[in-house]
């Protein structure tokens, strides 16, 4: 074609920061996500330490977080709850959301549906910097003498209004807030983008029925992204106004120790309503992109079609629309009738029939398959047994009579890391690893790959199936120390024992870090299809080009997953190759 | 390695398949923008059903809003009804710049552009100057009584009524001694307190937060439509061949207006 004879430089600035090309974005939104998660996680090794030696003193501590925070090497009451908070924000919102969904529907939207770019490459390169934006903001608060936001991710009424109440309510939250506001920003324009990409841009023969599953959960959650953030920025603008003005939306007649407040009559309840309606599609924003790769790698690493192609696009839209009708069951506690009570519960077990759906096709896909075991795939299996363990507490959890046993306990916090922050965390780990060669032309190093997942998967669950046992005992979460309380003196030495697998799991991800760094610049240079996969995004070249094709996009003739389809040579057919006389489509 | 897009022809960078909606992409993105935006105001408007729900009492609109621009007051919502026959006018003013567009006739979509922004800063001047009057007040203000706090009003015969919330009235004798009695009296609204609603700050807070919402929606609106009319008499879209940004803040402005209808069906006819 005419136009690759013309290649010409361009600039550092145009090429790698205010690039408008999506494979360079989405390797921005990937980084950035890398380095929010190590300080997440570091956040979350140095509050354990607190959890497992109540009393002890680490120097450490005190010269990571300074002298404010950590007095004599122990941690400050506030400090902690300041830490816990900015590792629930940065996890869910940087490193789950605006990372995963960012690195990944960025990357393969237009390479799998077969597009030039994105709709509105402008847009999506404004929608990485406002990202960027909120994440130096966020990460900015950890640096103010107040300390961070402290109110818990969830920024409660009227502990997140009046610095009053917690030092971290002061400019720290403001800092949450606004670095939030200019997140929605970012998600919305990125989200409106995707979909808008998927539905217009598909090449020739892309029928929305012969999209990889990848596409339709970044649709999917697209669509909840887009329906449920507007609702939290209605949240956040009043809590602001609040703060800022004097309104009365949250607050309700408090008396503090230098007297009465002037509001009356807000309700804090109000703002878990619209918090949670955001809050529950959230997990799904989280999950479903996640659970579209492993769909796309299990299959490819089986070498079978994928169990059930619509079954599973069937049970996502089903939990997409559920999880819109399920958010009352965050609030059990908050008086709601008990009729309203059980209505979320029903709603909330519906959840797990597509649940289940999901579940079975993976196994039934992996099942007399002729399984290559890959990193990616490995940490897709480990994120299909997170899906399943996490799942089942959240049964339990889903019960409104069951729940006020386990309400606000380390049963939660066990429950939904499992279910939603590993099973996430582990699938983006699979997308990198499986997409690495897509994204840099070079290949990550398998072993290093393989120890990285076992170590990471057995550190998590050392962490978070004991945390179960935590809260059928009764020990509430977000308590900055148990030791006025005999009761619990018996789980000390439990809470010994997830501090250190916390610790050697937050440790561990060097290995990761390592891995991926030394792979851009010195891992050995991948083929162009490495997994022998079908999906359009392996025929184009290895070297980036922008337009992503040299000359026309390719055709589409079948789905992407004939994999070990009778009759062929080869145990793979791409997307791209006609069917031959005969043959049927799937 | 870069090649350079503008050297690839617009059909071949996007060679795919049609559109489900056959409509392009910049469309559809003003079409989700605004389902997202929905969404905000849906959270909003829900918010404020929830707090009137709980709250003691709630001041109708009728009561609170019925003054006219140099004819004082008494007039129950005539104004407001009257900007919104103005801004649902404007949607039909739209419209037919639209359907100018899509025959390309320059001179009229000129005409019902102009039309459309006159009608825009016609609302939002009138908000403006509402707000004025719900600030300053329009009543005799709120007095606090020893049975709590009443908003003073005086019926056709000019005989006192106290309104105490909970649909409680107090006439005649009584409401005159406890006027009489009163310790402290209240007037106009701001963000901590309103005559209109003296326990009920929340009433004042809905009121500013949301119309000031939707306001800045109609102002960004007329901004759009005042640089969308600028290109169009530069000639800019007849150069590119079609009109569709008209049809684009048309949508924007469709929308805005729908959005009013809600927010007048719930601040002042409910």
């Amino acid at each position: 074609m005419a136009h690759d004879t013309h290649h010409h430089k361009e600039s550092f600035i145009t090429k790698y920061l205010f690039s408008q090309d999506h494979k360079m974005i989405a390797k921005q939104y990937l980084l950035t996500a890398i380095f929010m998660g190590a300080i997440g996680i570091t956040l979350s090794a140095l509050f354990r330490m607190k959890l497992g030696w109540p009393d002890e003193r680490f120097p450490l501590l005190e010269s990571i977080l300074g002298s404010d925070a950590a007095p004599d090497g122990l941690l400050d009451s506030n400090w902690y709850l300041g830490l816990v908070t900015l590792h629930g924000t940065i996890m869910v919102f940087f490193v789950l959301t605006g990372g995963l969904s960012g690195t990944f529907s960025n990357l393969l939207i237009p390479l799998q549906v077969g597009a030039r770019d994105m709709a509105s490459g402008l847009l999506n390169m404004i929608a990485y910097w406002l990202f960027f934006l909120s994440s130096v903001l966020m990460a900015a608060s950890l640096f103010i003498e107040t300390g961070p936001a402290m109110a818990g991710w969830t920024v409660y009424p009227p502990l997140s209004v009046l610095a009053e109440f917690q030092p971290g309510s002061g400019l720290g939250m403001t800092l949450w807030l606004l670095s939030m506001t200019v997140f929605i920003a970012s998600s919305l324009i990125g989200g409106i983008n995707y979909i808008v990409t998927i539905l217009n841009l598909r090449t020739k023969g892309m029928t929305m029925t012969r999209l990889p599953l990848t596409i339709w959960a970044f649709f999917i959650t697209a669509i909840l992204g887009v329906l449920s953030f507007p609702v939290l920025l209605s949240a956040a603008v009043l809590l602001l106004m609040d703060r800022g003005f004097g309104t009365s939306f949250y607050m309700s007649d408090i008396v503090t120790s230098s007297g009465a407040l002037d509001a009356t009559g807000g309700s804090p309840i109000l703002y878990e309503h619209l918090f949670w309606f955001l809050g529950h599609p959230e997990v799904y924003i989280i999950l479903l992109p996640a659970l579209g790769m492993t769909s796309e790698i299990i299959s490819t690493c089986s070498r079978k079609p994928i169990f059930g192609y619509r079954a599973m696009i069937g049970s996502m839209l089903a939990i997409g629309f559920l999880s819109f009708i399920v958010w009352g069951h965050h609030m059990f506690l908050t008086g709601m009738n008990p009729f309203l009570g059980g209505v979320f519960t029903f709603t909330t077990l519906l959840i797990a029939i597509p649940s289940a759906v999901k579940a079975f096709n993976y196994i039934t896909t992996i099942w007399k398959g002729n399984v290559i075991m890959t990193p990616a795939m490995l940490f897709c299996i480990g994120s299909v047994s997170t899906f399943i363990s996490g799942g089942l507490t959240g049964i339990i959890l889903a019960d409104s009579a069951l729940d006020i046993s386990q309400h606000d306990t380390y049963f939660v916090v066990g429950h939904f890391h499992i279910v939603m922050g590993m099973t996430a965390i582990l699938g983006m780990f699979a997308g990198i690893y499986h997409w690495f060669p897509k994204m840099y032309g070079k290949s990550m190093n398998k072993r290093m790959g393989m120890v990285h997942f076992w170590i990471t998967i057995v550190c998590g669950y050392g962490v978070f199936l004991p945390m179960h046992f935590l809260g059928e005992g009764g020990l509430p979460r977000r308590y900055y120390e148990n030791t006025n309380f005999p009761m619990f003196d018996h789980f000390l030495d439990l809470n010994i024992m997830i501090s250190i697998f916390a610790s050697v799991g937050v440790i561990a991800q060097v290995i990761f870090f390592f891995n991926f760094f030394y792979s851009i610049f010195r891992g050995p240079k991948s083929s162009q299809n490495p997994w022998n996969a079908n999906s359009l995004e392996w025929t184009t070249p290895v070297e980036h080009v922008h337009g992503n094709w040299i000359g026309e996009i390719p055709t589409v003739h079948r789905w992407p997953y004939d994999y070990s389809k009778p009759g062929k040579d080869t145990d793979f057919v791409p997307q791209h190759i006609p069917l031959d006389d005969n043959e049927e489509e799937h | 390695m870069a090649g350079k897009t503008e050297n690839i022809s617009r059909s071949e960078l996007w060679g795919g398949d049609g559109s489900p909606f056959r409509i392009s992409y910049g469309k559809q993105w003003m079409w989700m923008f605004l389902v997202s935006d929905a969404l905000t105001f849906g959270g909003l408007l829900t918010a404020y059903g929830f707090a009137r729900h709980q709250a003691p009492s709630w001041p109708i609109g009728e009561e609170t809003f019925n003054a006219m621009p140099f004819l004082g007051n008494g007039f129950p919502l005539l104004y407001v009804a009257l900007m919104t026959f103005i801004l649902i006018v404007s949607s039909v003013t739209m419209v037919l710049a639209v359907e100018a567009a899509h025959r390309l006739d320059k001179k009229g979509v000129i005409k019902w552009l102009l039309l459309t922004v006159i009608g825009g800063f016609f609302f939002v001047g009138s908000q403006a100057w509402e707000w004025y009057h719900f600030i300053h007040g329009t009543h005799f203000g709120s007095i606090l009584t020893s049975q709590g706090w009443a908003v003073v009003d005086y019926n056709a015969a000019n005989e006192l009524i106290l309104n105490m919330g909970r649909g409680i009235t107090i006439v005649g004798a009584e409401a005159t001694s406890l006027l009489e009695n009163a310790t402290a009296t209240m007037q106009g609204a701001n963000l901590l307190e309103n005559e209109y609603a003296p326990m009920v700050p929340q009433y004042a807070n809905f009121f500013f937060f949301i119309t000031g919402f939707h306001g800045f929606h109609v102002f960004s609106g007329v901004v759009f439509n005042l640089i969308i009319l600028i290109n169009v008499v530069k000639g800019v879209y007849d150069k590119r061949g079609h009109y569709e940004m008209v049809e684009k803040v048309g949508l924007y402005w469709h929308f805005v207006d729908l959005v009013w209808v809600f927010v007048f069906t719930f601040f002042y006819l409910l």
